[in-house]
């Protein structure tokens, strides 16, 4: 294991930041630490970092316990939420800030420094502004230099704290697949937060999903989408359906195709991609309208409006592919029939 | 088109509130009159009335043995107190911005004290402290230590008044610059010392040059505090302000003004260092944000 985590717990005053977490993540993997805001991430990652100190449990790196150790000794390479560049250093300097500040006897000579981080500027395809001040950069060029720095010391780990979350949403997904890619290439572990759940099953190799300081679930982005632990993971990851049967849903999911075998909780998860619909035919028990959709590149997402058994009106959202919806020849305010196919049940 | 009409709105409402040009002139007219009435006014008095009786007698009274002792009275009073409300300040804004302890607030209040106090109460407060009927004034005479009348009495009557300044600057400036850039130093591995000076000192340098010279202004300066506790023994603990003072009452105008003259020219290079210093903190900021497209 590279990183390990053992009974970390963590409270700011009465509150509980992180409750009991225990983690392990083999080395060379690229793993995304996903919840929503204020669910513990940055308090996690600043702790296996050394910059937070835990109030109870461990933290090994590549099997050695750093429990104890200050964040210098760590070895790790931590990219900050905000870059945090060093303002008053050029370009150049902050990425060979971290081999200048090593002791005199490891310290590398000054021609073989340059060449290094030339190397490193090259490699985040930045070289070219080597003398220019963080102030003059793009939030894209800022993130890409924090990141060449961080990679100078050669860590053993990479730690990175919503590395895109600055951006906006055309950079981020360039800068997305240049993560993957990078970390292809250099193999190192890395942990990096996010709160977008997009952005972790796209790059990363396995995803960690926490919330309220607590992990829901690890594994890998395809697993996690298709077997949700609970009905936090299944509501966090990707778009879903709630139907809870408490509100006088089971009658209706029978006529859509569940059957009371297969209603194994109370609550069902249906993913917009489980519910193909087709123009009714028999208008007489028909219980869904089509309202409106939305053009969401090569899908299109269907919103339907079920009135319910008591009365008032809840959506439901479908999702298929564009030319399969055009074929269905719907408009606005159709009749439409409905069929689940696959459901998850939570209790 | 909106922009286009939200500027144009902008700029009449600019003009519909820029003032008609006499009000403009008046103002910067009242200005200057106040300014050199009373500010290039005395200082051309105390020029003035230094010279009133030629070169000669104004050097001769600021080579006098007592004035040379003034000075350099003074001089020590700044050597020994602006590195130690330096060494303070930057301690104390460390703290306050980096931590969060109990009675933060309260501590920042009582940094600004000496502000608030008056300079003769500051004064006062050593003279009850050390004073022959003061709490430690029989223990401090039983040891032979002299603080009050003595140098020692003038140094902490000084760095009472003085050491809000440089923790004054840095406060609000450490607190706006944040502590990422130091995590960011000590995951890189630097030490704790690489990262104060290297990252720390640098980006306050402004803030700390500017409350150090201020703060050495004010100890060069300083009246109220020092006259209690100094005891205008001539020549021994008579700072530059007490000697000018005592020449004063003593109808030594030349000698007096004198005194003052050399104050009103430290006044004077403070201000030009000042404007040198926020001059070279803007070409920095230039330098740093040309090239920018
Ligand atoms: N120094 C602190 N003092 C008190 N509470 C804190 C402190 N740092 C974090 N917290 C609390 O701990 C919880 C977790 O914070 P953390 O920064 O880890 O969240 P996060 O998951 O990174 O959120 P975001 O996605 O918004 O960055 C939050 O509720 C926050 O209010
Ligand atoms: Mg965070």
């Amino acid at each position: 294991m590279s990183i390990s985590v053992n009974n970390i717990s963590k409270h700011f005053g009465a509150f509980t930041a992180l409750d009991n977490i225990s983690l392990d993540i083999p080395e060379g993997e690229l793993v995304a630490l996903l919840g929503p805001s204020g669910c513990g991430k940055t308090t996690l990652l600043r702790i296996i970092a050394g910059l937070e100190q835990a109030d109870q449990g461990d933290v090994f790196l590549k099997g050695d316990r750093v429990t104890d150790q200050p964040v210098k000794n760590r070895q790790i390479g931590f990219v900050f939420q905000h870059y945090a560049l060093f303002r008053h250093m050029t370009v150049f300097e902050n990425v060979a800030f971290g081999l200048r500040v090593k002791p005199r006897r490891e310290r590398l000579g000054e021609a073989i420094i340059r060449k290094k981080v030339h190397d490193l500027l090259s490699l985040v395809q930045l070289d070219w502004l080597h003398d220019r001040y963080p102030d003059q950069l793009s939030g894209g060029q800022r993130q890409r230099i924090a990141l060449a720095r961080a990679l100078a010391v050669e860590p053993s780990v990479l730690l990175l704290d919503e590395p895109f979350g600055a951006l906006d949403a055309s950079v981020r997904k360039d800068l997305r697949q240049w993560l993957r890619n990078l970390h292809h290439d250099l193999n190192v572990t890395s942990i990096f937060v996010t709160h977008d759940q997009e952005e972790a099953m796209e790059v990363a190799s396995q995803v960690v999903v926490l919330n309220h300081g607590r992990i829901e679930q690890q594994g890998a982005p395809g697993d996690i989408y298709d077997h949700p632990a609970n009905a936090f993971v299944s509501r966090f990851i990707g778009q879903t359906n709630v139907f809870d049967l408490e509100e006088h849903d089971a009658d209706w999911l029978q006529t859509a195709g569940l059957s009371a075998a297969q209603q194994k909780g109370k609550i069902a998860h249906v993913r917009p991609h489980d519910i193909v619909i087709e123009k009714s035919t028999h208008h007489s028990d028909a219980y869904v309208t089509l309202k409106d959709w939305q053009h969401l590149g090569a899908l299109i997402r269907i919103e339907l409006v079920k009135s319910g058994i008591n009365g008032h009106a809840a959506s439901v959202y479908a999702e298929m592919p564009n030319d399969q919806f055009r074929r269905l020849h719907l408009n606005r305010g159709d009749k439409v029939d409905l069929r689940i196919r696959h459901a998850h049940w939570f209790h | 088109m909106n922009a286009i009409s939200a500027t144009s709105f902008l700029a009449s409402k600019k003009l519909t509130l820029s003032d008609p040009d006499w009000v403009r002139y008046a103002l910067i007219v009242a200005t200057l009159a106040v300014i050199g009435l009373f500010l290039l006014l005395p200082l051309l008095t105390v020029l003035i009335e230094a010279f009133a009786k030629g070169w000669d007698a104004y050097s001769a009274s600021l080579s006098h043995p007592d004035a040379l002792a003034a000075m350099r009275l003074t001089l020590l009073v700044a050597v020994v107190t602006v590195p130690l409300t330096t060494v303070f300040g930057v301690s104390a804004a460390w703290a306050i911005a980096r931590f969060d302890f109990r009675g933060k607030s309260l501590l920042i209040t009582l940094i600004d004290l000496p502000f608030s106090v008056s300079p003769v109460i500051a004064g006062l407060i050593y003279v009850l402290i050390f004073g022959a009927q003061g709490w430690l004034g029989s223990w401090a005479s039983e040891h032979d230590i002299k603080i009050l009348f003595a140098v020692p009495g003038i140094i902490l009557a000084t760095l009472f008044v003085t050491f809000p300044f440089v923790a004054r600057e840095l406060i609000p400036l450490m607190q706006e610059i944040g502590h990422e850039e130091e995590e960011a130093a000590l995951s890189l591995g630097a030490s704790g010392w690489q990262t104060f000076f290297k990252i720390t000192l640098p980006n306050v340098k402004w803030g700390l040059l500017n409350g150090v010279l201020l703060c050495n202004a004010r100890a060069m300066g300083e009246f109220g505090a020092v006259s209690v506790v100094s005891g205008h023994i001539r020549g021994l603990t008579n700072t530059l302000p007490l000697h000018i003072e005592v020449s004063y009452n003593e109808y030594d105008f030349v000698g007096s003004f004198a005194g003052a003259s050399i104050l009103a020219a430290l006044a004077v290079v403070t201000l030009v260092f000042k404007t040198v210093l926020e001059w070279k903190q803007k070409q920095e900021a230039a330098k740093q944000a040309v090239e920018v497209h």
